[in-house]
């Protein structure tokens, strides 16, 4: 089966830097592909492209065989979930109204909305007396979670994590992390993860894409990037987070 | 309607711009054709046909108005309206001349102190008033722009290309006089205005028409060679008050003016005769009715200067001009005085209007400022323009802009330029808090709402607006308080308001009555703010109040 995205020599230029060089990369169905990279290094950059938040300066990106144009990005963005770091639940919305937000102005019916909001509670155990809380009543975790329902609302088919955990203290970012790999497993859920840890998309990524100052440097197993690197780059990226990891 | 007698071809947008404006604005106005439509309506049928066939025989014109527009009246239905300038005489010759046209069977409306000389003048020839009280120096030197003194004749030969008249003195000569305190004079031994050549030390206090006149303060300080350097500028009712605690030493008045008995003060001699004279006369158009100037013209000859001080002098003391006025006619035809208005409901008719004009400004600059600080958000050269643009009025003088519009052809001395003016000013908060409001929101959220796949007017409305509602409702209520007091202005252009009180309080130097304006004015102010902190629990989501 052909990836379910496509980037063909995409490349964007922020006003006085170049953000992405001419970039190619397949996103597989049902693989949690994990971006990898220190900050700058255009990782964000990608999700954004595809997305649609900001459009290539050159290339083209294909979303399940066709191609992302603005006519048809809105349609497209229903058929993906996105969550980032933090801070991007809508603060005079309930929990709930936050995540049926979309599917209300799509208009499903009341039925259908009840049993998927049930089923995603189950799924990101979110206890559902705290739906009709507002974000700023629940805890850093919590809101997490109902970002993560949010964007499995329309069960998207494929899932962008923006540094998901990034901002929540490690006993959560643990039990999250946990979580979230059982839920992906389950769904057989096409994700994209944006993360700096190397624990982390060594714990989630099928497929871990290293990148440096807008390229992608090394794709590939963690096995594949400790035992054959590329270049300097990845021994010291490498290295580093080992060190931190390990003393 | 007057604007319809100005521009006929506006008759077919005046249905749905009846629908934008106030009631009471409009109240006035439609009384009169509906009463007219009325009494067609109750005629027999046939008297009917004849009534409508020769108003159409009358003039094409008329016809095509009653086809486009049912609720157009004839300009003879219009009450005769009497202008009057901002000072106790004036208001009381306009008095006059209401009643002795209502004693006619005339309908007059008087509206009271519009402003000074060529507000006036302007209202006479825009047609939004019929006739006004003025003198005929004013005329020569302010309308007629002559340094020649005229004769009567002279001057009804001038007006008649403005399609104005004149009628012949009413009886006395108010001219311009310098006065002083009795006791300053004698202890001075001053009693010309020759005589202030002597004493430089006299700190001069004048109005500020009488500083700017033709026949005012340079020309006659250039004729008496006088010395004195400090001049300064102060209302008229307040230079009385500056007199009489000596913070002024000299200051210009109406010789028939009252107060010159009431604080016991000296008219300095004009022994040069710079003085023009200024003999009352009343202006109008020469399109009224032939028997409306008749009647106007029984006041002729009718008041001399006595009997016009002791009017005067009763206007200041009773705080009444319609009893003052009464005092005219008395032992003439014994008709009966008017019912004098209780304060009451003088109080009720003035918060309305007031609430009116602030209340529709606020409306208007509500569905105006939304979407232009909408647009003004996106920032780029437009957004800029918004911005500045609304800044730019912000910075007129209120008074100012009020002057500004007046003269412009739609607006004139109405209601519509009172609104105009505090719907421009109440314009910069609502579109400053709804550009900032919105471009407050972080871009995460924005990212959020665009990631989803959510259309742009459904972001706009369920995620932006609701979320920049706090900021946008904040300049409402900064809007909504600053139309409340700015509004009292708007009696300076006969719009009426709890600014009437205010304005009359201050033309007679009155504090109770100044006081009557300024606190239901206040307290209006609070509670605006008070009613918006309500709304605002309604208005704003509860998220974004945790």
């Amino acid at each position: 089966m052909s990836a379910l995205v496509q980037l063909i020599d995409v490349s964007k230029r922020y006003e006085d830097a170049l953000a992405l060089h001419s970039t190619n990369l397949a996103i597989e169905r049902a693989k949690t592909t994990v971006l990898i990279g220190p900050s700058g290094c255009g990782k964000s950059t990608l999700l954004r492209l595809i997305i649609g938040l900001i459009t290539p300066d050159s290339g083209t990106i294909a979303f399940d065989g066709s191609q992302i144009t603005p006519a048809n990005i809105d349609t497209l963005r229903r058929r993906i979930g996105y969550v980032i770091q933090e801070g991007s639940l809508f603060p005079h919305l309930t929990a709930r109204a936050n995540v049926l937000l979309m599917a209300r102005y799509l208009g499903k019916s009341g039925e259908e909305m009840r049993t998927r909001l049930l089923e995603l509670c189950e799924l990101t155990r979110f206890s559902g007396n705290l739906l009709s809380r507002y974000p700023i009543e629940l805890s850093g975790g919590q809101r997490q979670r109902v970002s993560l329902m949010r964007a499995l609302m329309l069960s998207p088919e494929l899932l962008l994590l923006d540094e998901p955990l990034g901002a929540l203290d490690p006993l959560v970012r643990a039990s999250l992390q946990k979580e979230l790999k059982e839920i992906f497993a389950r769904l057989r859920q096409t994700t994209l993860f944006v993360t700096h840890d190397l624990a982390e998309a060594a714990y989630f990524g099928d497929e871990i894409v290293l990148m440096n100052e807008g390229r992608i440097v090394q794709q590939g197993s963690l096995a594949d990037l400790r035992e054959k690197p590329a270049n300097d780059f990845v021994c010291e990226f490498i290295n580093s987070q080992r060190a931190l990891l390990f003393t | 309607m007057k604007s319809l007698r100005q521009w006929p071809g506006s008759a077919g947008i005046l249905p749905a711009v009846r629908g934008m404006l106030p009631r009471t604005f409009l109240r006035t106005r439609f009384v009169q054709v509906i009463r007219y439509r009325h009494s067609a309506l109750s005629q027999s049928r046939p008297a009917r046909c004849r009534t409508l066939r020769a108003a159409c025989s009358r003039s094409p014109v008329v016809c095509a108005a009653l086809i486009l527009f049912p609720f157009v009246s004839f300009a003879s239905d219009n009450p005769v309206t009497i202008g009057s300038k901002k000072f106790t005489e004036s208001y009381v010759l306009g008095e006059i001349a209401k009643r002795t046209l209502n004693d006619a069977g005339i309908p007059a409306e008087h509206r009271q102190g519009m402003g000074g000389t060529i507000i006036l003048w302007q209202a006479l020839r825009g047609r939004q008033i019929d006739a006004y009280p003025e003198y005929t120096g004013t005329i020569a030197q302010e309308i007629l722009k002559t340094d020649r003194k005229l004769s009567l004749n002279e001057i009804r030969e001038a007006l008649v290309k403005f399609d104005v008249g004149a009628t012949e003195p009413l009886g006395f000569n108010n001219t311009y006089a310098l006065v002083m305190r009795r006791s300053e004079a004698e202890r001075l031994g001053l009693h010309t205005i020759s005589d202030l050549r002597n004493h430089p030390e006299l700190k001069i206090g004048l109005t500020h028409e009488f500083l700017d006149r033709q026949d005012g303060w340079q020309p006659l300080r250039a004729r008496y060679a006088l010395p004195q350097q400090n001049v300064i500028g102060i209302d008229h009712a307040l230079g009385y008050a500056a007199l009489k605690n000596a913070s002024i030493d000299v200051k210009d008045a109406y010789s028939t003016d009252a107060k010159i008995a009431e604080y016991d003060l000296v008219t300095l001699e004009d022994n040069l005769q710079f003085f023009p004279r200024y003999e009352a006369v009343f202006l109008y158009r020469l399109s009224l009715p032939a028997s409306t100037v008749t009647t106007l013209r029984k006041l002729e000859g009718t008041l001399d200067e006595t009997r016009m001080i002791r009017l005067n002098a009763e206007a200041e003391r009773t705080r009444n001009y319609t009893r003052a006025a009464n005092l005219y006619f008395q032992g003439g035809t014994g008709s009966t005085t008017a019912a004098g208005e209780s304060f009451w409901h003088k109080l009720t008719r003035w918060t309305l209007r007031h609430l009116e004009l602030a209340g529709f400004s606020l409306l208007l600059a509500v569905i105006v400022g939304i979407p232009l600080g909408i647009i003004a958000s996106r920032g780029g050269p437009t957004g800029h323009s918004i911005l500045g643009f609304a800044s730019v009025v912000q910075t007129i003088p209120s008074l100012a802009l009020l002057a500004l519009l007046v003269p412009l052809p739609f607006f004139g001395i109405s209601v519509r330029t009172a609104i105009a003016a505090l719907f421009l000013y109440g314009l910069l908060p609502i579109v400053r808090n709804t550009a900032s409001g919105l471009q407050d929101i972080p871009r995460a959220l924005r990212e959020s709402a665009i990631a989803l796949g959510l259309s742009p007017m459904t972001r706009l409305w369920k995620i932006y607006i609701p979320m920049a509602s706090r900021s946008i409702l904040a300049g409402i209520k900064t809007s909504a308080v600053i139309n409340i007091g700015t509004a009292t202005l708007a009696a300076l252009i006969g719009a009426g308001g709890l600014g009437e009180p205010i304005l009359s309080g201050l033309n007679l130097n009155d504090h109770v009555t100044i006081l009557q304006g300024a606190i239901p004015a206040a307290l209006l102010a609070l509670l605006v703010q008070w009613g918006f902190d309500l709304t605002d629990r309604v208005l704003i989501p509860k998220g974004l109040r945790l």
